[in-house]
């Protein structure tokens, strides 16, 4: 018996010490807590990153990604998950971690170019090849028997973009008035046929899965679809008006200062802003912030109405009050089973 | 416990099948067909699935699957995983044995509660499992600010997918050793004492070698499942690629990329493990003399 | 400890195990499981009933108790017909299904999650199949039923199995000696002997699946009021931080399964007096 299972212990720790010895030794790691769709993009900035800053600096840094529903990994940073930067879909949750986990401090968006948002995307309408279900505007999603892919706006920030670029529109259509937008959103959210966690959720539920006859996507996720995912199966429709979506990211100054990696960190965010990390961005879908860099990639991107959330909704900390917050707009017309 | 009703003097019929005497014998086109059901049952919600799980992960060629099990993040995930039976197998094979000592060689007050609060992990969802270590570590948690306050992660860190995991896989060896050693009652060990062994003599040179295929086989079964969970891990683990996904999680992660072959490329790596523990119970079974038992 | 122990005895080491049993168990195991009845009670009742008496909780309910319960009986009735045919009958290949049946307690949960769905949608080695009939799998209620089958699937078999093979052939013979076709001797005879292990088997897969998580939430498809079980429920709750409602809904699933499971003990208890009573009898 001793002498079998010893037999069995050596192989292991063999086994064991081979993967251990596998990936180098980094002299700096960096955690990147994104949101949901960014995977792609970050999985090719971090090489980039890493080239940079090695010949630079002569250090090999390692960048760990964490990636899922906006709010949602905000809530989780709060709650102890060790960020170095936070690569958010949205300005109220990386405000989040100045209002409730003190982590950051409260002037952290002036601290980059653009409002710390070194991309921007918007909102788009994802729908089967032939558009089948004749759809071309948000209130095609409200009419009944049309199947709706969005995320939920608790955890996704896209979500939560989503329900504003409707909200919106509805504002502009009918000049103002709130119980048409409130019956619009309603409506929209009848035919919801699963909220997801993330952005990325919803696009696996509507691509992988086959569910639903129209994702209201972020326009990355779209373009992402149409390209890679499902070429020829898919058609984006551009509403005619949309919301400008604007990502932030920020360094998490607790965490960097506890784990020494502030300067890296600061690095690794305003390195987002240079041409050839704007390429990246470009070539993944997102607006590209420099203006050089977005007349490049200009063709790719729909031209439509954009609206910003300073504009229509007064900036996010109202929205998220008013629409998102515990018994607000959302809960109120959100009423599965009804 | 319960008295034995008075034993009759004939001798069991034959583990499998009876006597071939014709009256009990069903006709042959009953046996064709109820094998045939059997084995169709089987064949669908058995076979197929492991066999989907090999053709998927090879379905985009060898080259595929190399750098699917060869990526640095599934590594990392193998290496989590190994850690966490590593962590979960001895320390609740200790409790097992422990449990089953102080259950089956003593008489005591409580025992059948102590038994059924041993099972209790089996009544709980894996979810809830995570759950509760959330509430208790996490940051908004009972004991979590203070701990987070003096450096200690649990919670979307490895200390607390260990912690899951030892929870879920708590009562395997205890419920494997403890019918056992009661079976074996305590006269050997009694004779041992009283011919002047002490307490860890009784233990390893009579109790160990009685139990040791039950142990092993307890062993067995706590380190696939240990492996393999899930529900619990996932709620606990924050998803750090690198850091905090075990091999489950990572199969997930890329089953939800698009990137169906790797994910079952490296999901084949936990059926072969699978399969292994099927063969090595099978094995222990035959060793223990007696045929599968449900757990 | 003497005031504990009912009987003396010399072995030695009766402090130090039971000591180290019970520190271990509360550690892990009572406090944390406390911790959720603590954090159940700071809800008033009114957030508790609403947490878990909402629409959705209450849909969430009804498909994990209607599934599993569907997946169990059906495993009750395969399982026993698997027990049956390993017990009774030769064939090829006898010993590796024997051993196969264990396949859902070994092979990870998210591994069957995963492969089942790849299985059972539109265009999957099943699904394609079974579209053009109309029958939808995957994303469906029949497919989570279909995934419980499969994770209860060893449930029913072992706990038949061993009665199956201590049946004394006399009784049987005794049945057919009095004119008793097959049938007969199995509905009569047989059966009410099986009855008690197959019911607990059928508990067991049932207490199973009632909490399962990583095998359905692949092929459910997570819709609310449609196909969200319960435990999915509770996770989406967590990622929403709306702790209270989480723990509402997961301190009633564990208050269930442990009646259950308290339930499935005492009948096991039941079972085995029973069946030591019934195949003695002459």
């Amino acid at each position: 018996m001793r002498s079998r299972r010893l037999s069995l212990l050596l192989p292991s720790l063999a086994f064991i010490l081979a993967i251990s010895g596998a990936t180098a030794r980094a002299d700096k790691t960096l955690l990147n807590v994104s949101y949901d769709p960014t995977r792609e993009l970050y999985d090719e900035y971090n090489a980039l990153f890493a080239k940079h800053w090695e010949a630079t600096k002569g250090e090999k840094v390692e960048i760990q990604q964490s990636h899922g529903g906006s709010g949602k990994q905000a809530r989780a940073v709060i709650d102890g998950l060790e960020a170095d930067v936070v690569t958010l879909a949205l300005a109220g949750d990386v405000n989040a971690l100045f209002e409730k986990g003190n982590l950051i401090p409260k002037a952290w968006q002036k601290r980059l170019p653009n409002n710390s948002c070194p991309y921007t995307s918007t909102i788009v309408l994802l729908v089967r090849k032939g558009n089948p279900k004749g759809i071309h505007d948000w209130e095609d999603l409200a009419k009944p028997g049309i199947g709706v892919i969005t995320p939920n706006p608790k955890t996704s920030g896209g979500a939560r973009w989503n329900f504003l670029a409707a909200w919106g529109y509805a504002q502009d259509k009918w000049n103002g008035d709130e119980a048409k937008a409130r019956e619009l959103l309603r409506d929209i959210y009848k035919n919801a046929l699963v909220l997801d966690a993330g952005a990325r959720g919803a696009t696996t539920t509507f691509v992988e899965r086959g569910i639903g006859d129209v994702l209201i996507a972020w326009e990355n996720e779209a373009l992402l679809a149409v390209e890679t995912l499902g070429p020829g199966e898919y058609e984006i429709v551009v509403p005619s008006e949309s919301i400008l979506a604007e990502p932030p990211v920020a360094v998490v100054d607790t965490v960097a200062r506890r784990k020494g990696t502030t300067e890296v960190a600061e690095a690794y965010l305003q390195y987002l802003y240079s041409p050839e990390a704007q390429e990246v961005i470009g070539k993944r879908h997102y607006r590209p912030s420099d203006p050089a860099v977005a007349e490049k990639y200009a063709a790719k991107f729909p031209k439509l109405k954009l609206f910003t959330i300073e504009e229509k909704f007064g900036g996010w900390k109202d929205a998220q009050a008013r629409f998102f917050a515990e018994g607000g707009v959302f809960d109120q017309i959100y009423q599965p089973g009804k | 416990m319960t008295s034995a009703p008075a034993q009759p003097d004939w001798t069991l019929a034959p583990a499998t099948p009876p006597r071939a005497t014709s009256a009990i014998t069903d006709p042959p086109w009953v046996r064709v067909l109820l094998i045939g059901v059997a084995l169709a049952f089987l064949g669908l919600f058995l076979v197929l699935p492991l066999v989907t799980v090999f053709a998927q992960a090879f379905s985009k060629g060898i080259g595929v699957y190399v750098d699917a099990i060869t990526d640095p993040m599934a590594l990392a995930a193998m290496r989590l995983t190994l850690l966490v039976a590593a962590v979960s197998v001895p320390i609740n094979a200790v409790f097992g044995i422990a449990a089953a000592w102080a259950i089956a060689k003593f008489e005591f007050r409580g025992k059948s509660l102590l038994i059924a609060l041993i099972d209790l992990p089996f009544a709980v969802s894996p979810v809830v499992s995570g759950l509760i270590f959330v509430l208790l570590f996490g940051a908004q948690g009972l004991v979590g600010p203070w701990l987070i306050e003096h450096g200690v992660r649990i919670i979307f860190a490895v200390p607390g997918i260990l912690l899951a995991t030892t929870f879920i896989t708590f009562p395997f060896v205890a419920r494997e050793l403890i019918p056992l050693m009661q079976e074996q009652g305590t006269d050997e060990e009694e004779a041992a004492v009283s011919l002047g062994a002490s307490g860890f003599q009784v233990f390893r040179r009579v109790t160990l070698p009685n139990v040791s295929l039950g142990l092993l086989y307890g062993i067995v079964l706590l380190n696939a499942r240990a492996m393999g969970e899930f529900g619990a891990v996932s709620v606990v683990s924050g998803h750090i690629r690198g850091q905090t996904n075990t091999m489950p999680l990572h199969v997930e992660i890329l089953y939800n990329e698009y990137q169906g072959a790797a994910a079952f490329a490296v999901a084949s790596l936990l059926a072969l493990l699978a399969v292994v523990t099927l063969i090595v119970k099978r094995g222990l079974e035959w060793r223990m003399g007696r045929a599968s038992r449900a757990i | 400890m003497g005031l504990l122990r009912t009987r003396r005895s010399v072995l030695p080491g009766f402090g130090l195990t039971l000591g180290f049993t019970v520190i271990y168990l509360s550690l892990l195991i009572l406090i944390p499981l406390a911790g959720l009845f603590v954090k159940s009670a700071s809800l008033t009742g009114a957030e508790f009933l609403a947490a878990v008496g909402s629409p959705r909780a209450l849909a969430a309910y009804r498909l994990s108790f209607g599934a599993s319960f569907a997946a169990a009986a059906t495993n009750a009735g395969f399982g026993l017909l698997v027990a049956w045919v390993l017990v009774r009958y030769r064939f090829p290949g006898r010993g590796v299904v024997d051993a196969l049946v264990d396949l859902p307690f070994a092979l990870p949960t998210a591994v069957a999650g995963i492969t089942l769905t790849t299985l059972l949608a539109k265009n999957g080695w099943l699904g394609r199949y079974l579209e053009p009939l109309g029958i939808s799998v995957a994303y469906t209620p029949l497919g989570i039923t279909v995934a419980l089958v499969f994770i209860g699937l060893p449930f029913v078999v072992r706990t038949v199995q061993p009665v199956l093979q201590d049946l004394e052939p006399e009784l049987e013979e005794a049945a057919a000696s009095l004119g008793a076709n097959r049938f007969e001797t199995f509905r009569r005879v047989l059966f009410p002997t099986l009855w008690p292990a197959l019911v607990t088997g059928f508990a067991l897969a049932f207490a199973r699946s009632l909490g399962e998580y990583g095998s359905v939430v692949f092929i459910s498809g997570n819709m609310p009021m449609k196909t969200e079980i319960a435990p999915l429920l509770i996770v989406t709750q967590l990622e929403q931080y709306e702790y209270g409602a989480a723990t509402a809904i997961a301190a009633v699933l564990l208050v269930l399964s442990f009646v259950l499971l308290l339930g499935i003990n005492a009948f096991q208890r039941y079972g085995t007096r029973r069946l030591a009573g019934a195949g003695t009898s002459s």
